[in-house]
């Protein structure tokens, strides 16, 4: 899960990291007093669910309250588009006003789960403000980086390892340790995915501080972060994906026109995969769920249909332990009840095959059934063309 | 025969036959699971537990226990339900453990098989918080057990033992291994070479999350030296480096035919495909980087799903099956 900027420094801010005093607002007469109240100058921070914020006109210094109020007016309600929003941009409904900071200095410091050590590594750099992927591909050997073990947290040395490895200066790299223990520790209490302060900065008064921050949390562990759970911003995510989420579906929208329903995360990807080999292009990835009930078809049906985009669609399920007969009456059942309007591709595999194509030649219904996932891509391009 | 005395009989059982005594003899194939496999089931009484219990025991495998704390001593099924998995162990000879107990507390059924040193642990369960997997993994270093998931299908060898929930009968004894990050399309790819007559020697689902115990350098290793295997299949999908990393040990060191797939070719960056740890993240973790990687590897990579199962009968074509 995702969360904003100003949500990511309060909870840090519980732990110890420092972050620069600021104060969200929704509207642009606040700007003004806010700004007065922090002290000039200030930044003004459009509040959405993407990075590349700066480059899109989303981060604005101001000397005088005027300029905070005229930078948010121009900001809130605007649709800001960076290099992460895609051409559509997203819609700015909060802005983090910050008191500046005078920056001696710029830092990168992110923490990420490392899959093939098996542990959470710290990654820190002196190519502060400056997307990581860039200085790994440019000059890896910038990157500094430290493997956390689970069983023992963050160690001192390891925070002298990564201070003395970004040249700080001795007064320096005590200060330097307390910032990154304190950010491993929000890490690992919530149960993060990734936590990045970048930049993170050194100021002329010797301070390190969280000048910008991102987090994002394992959606597993959730259950028992009730407070994080709760930041989710609905606003940020699609409407369609919003509705799948409260049925239990795994959906993902895509701007293709070949709707997609499929038992299984891989099979779904792979199903996505050969329509776009035959020249279509998927609407949508769905996984249905192992069970595929009569239930789940339906509502994935409603979703599937409610894309306008959607041309065609093709249901892919390998019945397993479901059986095949079973799972052809939940789609003609949801069929009937949905009253679907596009073409309807079904290739189904697995236990009592044969009945469940029986059931659906039969059932007066206008599918086309498909034996094996090129047929089933074949016809479903052809028909969505 | 009453529960008590069942259970005498039980133990009896197992002092003749203990599973190590068997596996001396060696001459048993395919990996990880065989004939001599004895499972116990975590959260065998849950409708998930049980279900996937009996379709195991349906399938030739050998059930022997069943661990529900709170539940030991009833018999569930006709399988003894024991408190903890060390009484499992001592009463009934259980090697290997199937896991279905709810994602908040499999981190901790999981330990508990791995302290009592069983040979295999398999976690089905999905949602799996990844702090826990990793904490069972900095535990389990240096300890005899392998864990295969979480969020997996599990293990069959078939004609031999399943210890998994995947349908059994799509499967059918032979030769070629199957190592994958997802379910159905795992079943997808067996049911390809089984249509087209080419029997399986063992498939593993690996499982869908970021952290997993059983890797496909680890099942690669084992069917390098598994005299039953003589081609393997490798189904990967976006996310992480773990198929960029089985294609540099394939190429060093694999001695029989590869073909792979990788999902997710159309996947969009920043967005988690239902499993867990199936997301481009920071640009890395493409299917097009995999593919080409596994590609220099010397793997034959098949770009579309539908091909998995003839790639397979082309590249054993030629190969000596020991």
């Amino acid at each position: 899960m995702k969360i904003h900027e100003y949500q990511a420094k309060k909870i840090l801010k519980q732990y110890g990291v420092k972050v620069p005093e600021g104060k969200v607002i929704e509207s642009a007469a606040e700007a003004y007093e806010v700004a007065k109240k922090l002290g000039l100058p200030v930044a003004v921070k459009a509040q959405i669910h993407a990075g590349g914020r700066g480059k899109g006109g989303g981060i604005k210094l101001a000397k005088t309250p005027e300029e905070a109020e005229s930078h948010a007016r121009r900001m809130l309600g605007s649709r800001l588009v960076t290099p992460q929003t895609g051409a559509e941009g997203k819609q700015v409904r909060r802005l983090l006003i910050e008191k500046g900071q005078a920056i001696k200095k710029e830092y990168y410091l992110g923490i990420v789960i490392d899959r093939s050590q098996e542990k959470p590594v710290i990654m820190a750099s002196s190519e502060g403000g400056v997307e990581i992927e860039e200085v790994a591909s440019r000059s890896p050997e910038l990157i500094l980086k430290v493997h956390v073990d689970p069983s023992v947290g963050f160690l001192s040395f390891q925070a002298r390892q990564l201070a003395f490895g970004l040249g700080l200066e001795p007064a320096l790299a005590g200060r330097f340790g307390q910032f990154v223990a304190a950010l491993y520790e929000a890490f690992r209490a919530t149960d993060a995915s990734l936590a990045e302060i970048n930049p993170l900065i050194l100021t002329v008064d010797g301070d390190f501080l969280a000048l910008d921050a991102k987090m994002n949390f394992d959606d597993n562990a959730l259950f028992r972060h009730p407070e994080i759970a709760e930041l989710r911003d609905f606003e940020e995510e699609d409407p369609l994906e919003i509705q799948a989420s409260r049925f239990g579906l795994n959906y993902i929208k895509l701007d293709g026109n070949v709707g997609c329903m499929v038992n299984g995360a891989g099979l779904a990807m792979a199903t996505m995969d050969i329509i776009k080999l035959w020249g279509g292009s998927p609407a949508n990835f769905l996984d249905v769920g192992g069970g595929a009930s009569t239930e789940q078809v339906k509502n994935a049906f409603k979703i599937l249909v409610a894309d306008k985009n959607v041309k065609a669609v093709l249901i892919n399920i390998f019945g397993g332990i479901m059986r095949c007969d079973i799972v052809a009456n939940g789609v003609i059942q949801a069929v009937k009840d949905v009253g679907v309007q596009v073409p309807v591709v079904v290739r189904l595999e697995g236990t009592n095959v044969e009945q469940g194509r029986e059931l659906l030649t039969s059932s007066g219904l206008n599918f086309q059934v498909a034996s094996g996932m090129a047929d089933a891509a074949q016809k479903v391009c052809a028909a969505a063309s | 025969m009453k529960d008590e005395e069942k259970q005498c009989w039980f133990g009896a059982f197992f002092i003749l036959h203990p599973s190590s005594f068997i596996l001396s003899f060696g001459g048993l194939m395919a990996i990880w699971v065989n004939e001599t496999t004895r499972v116990v089931v975590q959260g065998i009484t849950g409708k998930e537990g049980t279900f996937h219990a009996l379709k195991c025991r349906e399938y030739g495998t050998r059930v022997v226990a069943g661990v529900t704390p709170g539940k030991g001593g009833i018999i569930h099924e006709g399988i003894p339900v024991f408190n903890t998995i060390r009484e499992a162990v001592e009463k009934e000879g259980a090697n290997t453990s199937l896991v279905f107990v709810p994602p908040a507390f499999a981190a901790d059924a999981v330990l508990e098989s791995v302290d009592a040193g069983l040979d295999l642990v398999v976690c089905v369960t999905e949602g799996v918080p990844t702090f826990d997997t990793l904490r069972v993994r900095t535990f389990m270093k240096g300890k005899k057990t392998r864990l295969i998931g979480p969020n997996c299908p599990g293990i069959i060898s078939p004609g031999k033992s399943k210890v998994g929930i995947m349908p059994g009968h799509i499967h059918k004894e032979g030769r070629v291994g199957c190592i994958s990050r997802s379910g159905t399309l795992t079943y997808e790819a067996v049911g390809q070479l089984t249509a087209l007559g080419i029997g399986q020697s063992t498939c593993i689902g690996i499982g869908g999350d970021p952290i997993i115990g059983t890797g496909f350098i680890d099942a690669l290793k084992a069917f390098n030296d598994d005299p039953e295997t003589d081609a393997v299949v490798m189904i990967g999908e976006i996310g992480g480096s773990a198929e960029e990393e089985a294609a540099d040990y394939i190429q060093a060191y694999f001695r029989k035919p590869v073909v792979g797939f990788v999902a997710g070719q159309t996947a969009p960056p920043g967005r988690r495909m239902g499993h867990a740890g199936a997301i481009i993240s920071q640009g890395r973790g493409t299917a097009a980087e995999k593919m080409a990687k596994m590609k220099q590897s010397g793997i034959r990579v098949v770009q579309s799903p539908a091909d998995i199962g003839t790639a397979v009968k082309e590249a054993l074509v030629g190969v000596p099956t020991a």
